[in-house]
């Protein structure tokens, strides 16, 4: 019997160290994974070495820190690069990491030009969603224009940009939103590069035909399947008739997923993996809009990352549907459902209207700085959240039948999670160090003169950055170099909409009587600031509780992410706050707190009472508490109702007032 | 007032006047808090630092304009001018609150974060509760203190409309901001309805031909003598994301700081500022009626600007009057 070849099966993974990293893909690639997906670290993905004040706590912790050749010699030590299929989540500095990939590949004595894989290289949506952009739109852009020209000439299999419908998901973005926006973003970019004049016209169709996307699926697994029906098709169009491409090859929609981690719960952690494999429907079922890469989390998404054991599960999840079902012994099953069109047509309807929308703010660059689309989908994610507060939106586990018996999984030593190794990041720093001891400085100085000179010339900068890589440049200087020439950029943090809930639910009110009391009683406004230490790109929880705050009438400091303990000390003096609340998802809580109690010491502030969101596990949340945090919340505390009315009692404790009613 | 109250105050406001910042966030909490042991503090306070607010060696600029016309960057970019030419700077910046629940979310500071390292900047946001068009109530008393501290006081208005202008009576200094390619503007400025600043801004130059298009309409629609007198308004283009055009924005703002101490007219001008801020704030509690009962509203602004008196002092013995004749009025009414 004909069977379809399966879509390629990948683990998305990477920490501690390059070292540690690459014994983790060796495994993985011996237990039937085809494909690797590297995992960075958010000092690599920000552009920082490891010993860079900023990276502190980040080091190896939510990926593999990468700071030069070296490193990334190591990470793919034993791994023929030119027989590999590699993706990596990179985005602000891929032109560099690819660079470091290309002078890898050469000292391997392979041809760069025979290289395959992916770099994501879609920086629009780490404005909107992600959060690891350094530059500004524009020049960002440049970027991501430079790096698809040069690999299109020189490294014809590479995928050089991936566009993200994912992350904007995972943002709170509805399935139109996902199909407008990421749409709008390719149009964006290839007419960049189109712009920039390095691509001939009469190849600028094979540019069209490299461009790939990652795409999220969430639980409505029908209407998702709907929605990568109707990315196919728009695509199709687009190519067609904004860009003249004839073949229809060139014209596929080309797609890898991860399947939605917003709505896996922490609250019994096990129905995860119904959600993962039904999400995993959604992209597979329809032979003609099929995955042709998917990646899945692990049950234990909500708890912290996921330990070998984890991904492994993860795997054979995929490998289930496609080795032992017959999904891919037949045709497209839903072709032909009169059902399935409608609703295709319902989406293409509605992601139209919105792409226009985009076009009349300007298009998708200058909606990142005027904060057009991050608006909307602060705006997506806050009707989400005050579904499930009000029940409107039911998640098992969650707000029905939370009642459990106890669970074996959670249970053990290590409570279900991976445990970074503590002593990766003092290593790697030593490692770091010994290693710019002991390159040519001329060669580095000369290497970094070529780069400022592209960046300032508008030269491409792949060159340039492939003669940094072989120089022995660190992924610090590379990125120093374009700071300077680019400058750094903060992006609109899109909770300041007009009109909130007008809603006149019973919980809120009674939120809003007990702030505007203990208001009353401290002679002014409760102020809250919500800050966003380290590198940390999670920005949901945080938007969430601002939205949610100034809906309950407190007046509200949010300044957005990436923010260093002194700015947040110091804006909690200016501004007067009653009290802090840190949000903080990468994993780096403790260190974070640690220096922001320190700030607020040396400049007078220790008295006021801090609290901490995000991902913390329970050991390290006993910690905090010890330590004097007034509340630690997690994503078990959906109901933020709830949140609001704790801070509120701990003001008023801190303060000395009586207990409200 | 007991003694030790007013030594704290007199502490205080020494601390504020050497620029530390702990005393400045601690005078501006005071200042914000109604209740009325607080109140007590904070007119101690203002009576030592009464002297200080016709300080006018300091700077105080209203900068105000349609909402996302650019404000808040065009500060930040101002900011960095002054820090530049070695000046401190304290900023409050007004944010609309929210009419359903009150809150607010201030994130006019967004646009003006510096690296966390600066002792000579610091920005306090404000929601904008009550009447005051664009501002707050509490915006009046918070620039005598910052005056104390700072070389330059900037206040940045709500994104408001053409008719709130109270923001051109607390501050030496107006600039309005204007979008281009929007006529309005440009038609209120001609119908009278916009109050004249002492400078007008088009920002977002770097949109080109239309920006130059309203760059000469301003131009052509204003009466270029500024009708406080002696001042020709100077209408400006700035592009405040690529920091162009802002150290000759700067350097206007400082000439008319100049113009206005050559001509003696900043002292006189400051109590006008308190006598306004008094005034308004009655005419919100009490209402024409007050007003009227005070003598009318020019008598009475008069009056207000002949003294020089602390600012709560004044403002709590009006009140006073006007609270007594309300209880005069009810017993005759029984009688
Ligand atoms: C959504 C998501 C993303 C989105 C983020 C979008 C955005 N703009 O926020 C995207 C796809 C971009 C993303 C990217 C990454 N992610 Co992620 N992500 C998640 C996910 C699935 C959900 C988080 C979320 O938004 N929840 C919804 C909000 C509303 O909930 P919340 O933040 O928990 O907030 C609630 C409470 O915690 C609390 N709270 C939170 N903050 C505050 C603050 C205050 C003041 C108060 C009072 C309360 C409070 O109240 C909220 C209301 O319920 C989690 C896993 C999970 N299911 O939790 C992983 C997770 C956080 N991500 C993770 C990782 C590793 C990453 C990456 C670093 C991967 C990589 N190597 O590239 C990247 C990089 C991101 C970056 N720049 O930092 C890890 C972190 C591991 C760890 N801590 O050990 C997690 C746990 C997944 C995992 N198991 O591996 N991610
Ligand atoms: N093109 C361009 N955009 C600018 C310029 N200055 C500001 N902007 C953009 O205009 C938008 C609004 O800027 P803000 O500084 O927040 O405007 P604002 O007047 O303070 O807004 P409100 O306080 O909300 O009334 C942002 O997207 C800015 O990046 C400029 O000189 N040129
Ligand atoms: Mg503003």
């Amino acid at each position: 019997m004909q069977r379809d070849r399966p879509w390629l099966m990948r683990t998305y993974s990477g920490h501690s160290s390059a070292k540690a990293s690459n014994e983790l893909y060796r495994t993985n690639l011996s237990r039937g994974q085809t494909g690797l997906s590297v995992a960075f670290d958010l000092p690599t993905q920000t552009g920082y070495d490891s010993d860079h004040p900023l990276a502190r706590g980040e080091v190896g912790k939510v990926g593999v820190p990468i700071s030069h050749i070296g490193d990334m010699e190591a990470l793919f030590d034993q791994i023929p690069l030119g027989e590999m299929n590699t993706s990596m989540t990179i985005n602000a500095t891929a032109p560099w990491l690819l660079a470091l990939y290309v002078a890898v590949a050469e000292r391997q004595g392979v041809d760069p030009g025979q290289l395959q894989g992916t770099t994501q290289n879609d920086v629009l949506k780490e404005y909107l969603s992600r959060g690891t952009y350094i530059f500004p739109p524009e020049p960002s852009v440049r970027l991501t224009t430079d790096l698809i020209a040069y690999t299109v000439k020189n490294i014809p299999q590479w995928n050089p940009t991936n566009i993200c419908s994912y992350h904007l998901q995972e943002a709170g973005a509805t399935p139109t939103q996902e199909l407008a926006y990421a749409l709008s973003t390719a149009t964006a970019i290839l007419d960049a590069v189109q712009a920039s004049g390095q691509i001939p016209a009469d190849r600028f169709q094979q540019v069209v035909g490299r461009i790939s996307f990652f795409v999220n699926a969430g639980i409505r697994f029908v209407e998702e399947t709907c929605k990568l029906r109707a990315f196919s098709r728009m695509w199709d169009e687009v190519a067609r008739n904004r860009y003249g491409v004839e073949d229809p090859k060139q014209r596929r929609f080309r797609y890898g997923v991860q399947v939605n981690s917003l709505g896996l719960t922490e609250s019994q952690p096990e129905n995860n993996v119904q959600r993962i494999v039904l999400e995993m429907l959604a992209v597979t079922l329809s032979k003609n809009a099929r995955a042709r890469a998917i990646q899945l989390p692990a049950w234990n998404e909500a708890l912290g990352l996921p330990r070998p054991w984890d991904q492994q599960w993860a795997l054979r999840m995929q490998q289930v549907l496609a080795l032992e079902t017959d999904l891919l012994e037949y045709g497209d099953l839903l072709d032909g459902s009169p059902v399935v069109e409608a609703k295709v047509l319902e989406l293409i309807a509605g992601a139209q209207q919105e792409m226009e929308n985009v076009a009349a703010h300007g298009g998708m660059v200058a909606c990142i700085d005027n904060g057009y689309v991050k608006r909307e989908l602060v705006q997506s994610h806050t009707r989400r959240m005050r579904n499930i507060e009000s029940g409107d939106l039911k998640i098992v586990g969650v707000n029905c039948y939370q009642e459990t018996a106890t669970s074996p999984l959670t249970g053990g030593e290590e409570s279900g999670i991976m445990k970074v190794d503590e002593l990766a990041e003092r290593e790697q720093i030593a490692a770091l160090q010994a290693f710019r001891a002991t390159r040519q400085q001329g060669a580095v100085d000369d290497a970094l003169e070529l780069l400022r000179a592209a960046a300032n010339d508008g030269s491409n900068i792949m060159p340039s950055s492939i003669q940094c890589a072989r120089a022995g440049v660190t992924t610090g200087e590379w990125s120093e170099v374009l700071r300077g020439v680019f400058g750094e950029y903060r992006a609109p943090t899109g909770v300041d909409f007009v009109a909130s809930d007008r809603s006149e639910s019973k919980a809120l009110e009674q939120v809003r009587e007990r702030v505007r009391t203990t208001s009353d009683e401290l002679g002014r406004p409760l102020r809250l600031l919500i800050g966003k230490p380290g590198l940390d790109g999670h920005s949901n929880g945080a938007e969430q509780i601002a939205v949610k705050g100034r809906d309950s009438g407190f007046e509200i400091v949010y300044e957005g992410i990436r923010l260093t303990p002194s700015q947040i000390a110091r804006a909690a003096q200016e501004e007067g706050v009653h009290l802090i609340g840190l949000s903080v998802l990468s994993g780096s809580h403790l260190e974070l707190v640690e220096d922001i109690r320190n700030e607020l010491e040396a400049i007078g502030c220790k008295d006021i009472p801090l609290v901490i969101g995000g991902i913390i596990p329970q050991d390290d949340a006993r910690q905090l508490l010890d330590r004097g945090l007034k509340a630690v919340f997690t994503p078990k505390d959906v109901d933020m109702n709830i949140i609001m009315n704790t801070m509120v009692t701990i003001i008023r404790q801190v303060n000395g007032l009586e207990p409200l009613a | 007032m007991s003694t030790s109250a007013a030594t704290q105050a007199s502490d205080l406001a020494a601390a504020i006047a050497k620029g530390e910042r702990a005393a400045l966030a601690e005078a501006l909490n005071l200042l914000d808090d109604r209740r009325t042991a607080a109140r007590q503090q904070s007119a101690a306070l203002l009576a030592h630092l009464q002297s200080e607010y016709s300080n006018t060696c300091s700077h105080l600029i209203g900068i105000t304009g349609p909402p996302g016309v650019g404000k808040s960057t065009l500060g930040a970019a101002l900011i960095a001018v002054w820090r530049q030419r070695g000046l401190r700077v304290g900023i409050l910046a007004v944010d609309p609150s929210s009419p359903f629940s009150g809150g607010a979310l201030l994130g006019d500071r967004v646009r003006m974060q510096t690296n966390g390292e600066d002792d000579g900047v610091f920005v306090r946001s404000l929601s904008s509760r009550g009447q005051f068009g664009g501002l707050s109530a509490e915006v009046w008393p918070m620039c005598i203190v910052m005056l104390a501290g700072f070389d330059i006081v900037l206040i940045e208005t709500v994104g408001v409309g053409q008719r709130e202008v109270d923001v051109s009576r607390l501050c030496d200094t107006t600039c309005y901001v204007a979008q281009p390619g929007s006529g309005d503007s440009v038609q209120f400025l001609k119908a009278g309805i916009l109050e004249v600043p002492h400078v007008l801004v088009v920002n977002k130059k770097d949109m080109g031909a239309v920006a130059q298009r309203t760059l000469s309409e301003l131009g052509n629609a204003l009466n270029s003598e500024h009708p406080d007198g002696q001042w020709q308004v100077p209408v400006l283009a700035t592009s405040a994301m690529n920091g162009n055009g802002i150290e000759a924005l700067a350097d206007v703002m400082a000439h008319h700081h100049q113009s206005l101490q050559e001509r003696k007219q900043l002292a006189r001008r400051r109590r006008s500022y308190q006598a306004y801020w008094i005034h308004k704030r009655l005419e919100e509690e009490f209402g024409g009626f007050g007003i009227d009962k005070l003598g009318g509203e020019k008598a009475l602004l008069e009056q207000l600007q002949s003294q020089n008196m602390d600012l709560f002092k004044q403002y709590d013995s009006l009140r006073q009057q006007c609270c007594n004749g309300e209880i005069d009025k009810h017993e005759s009414d029984n009688d």
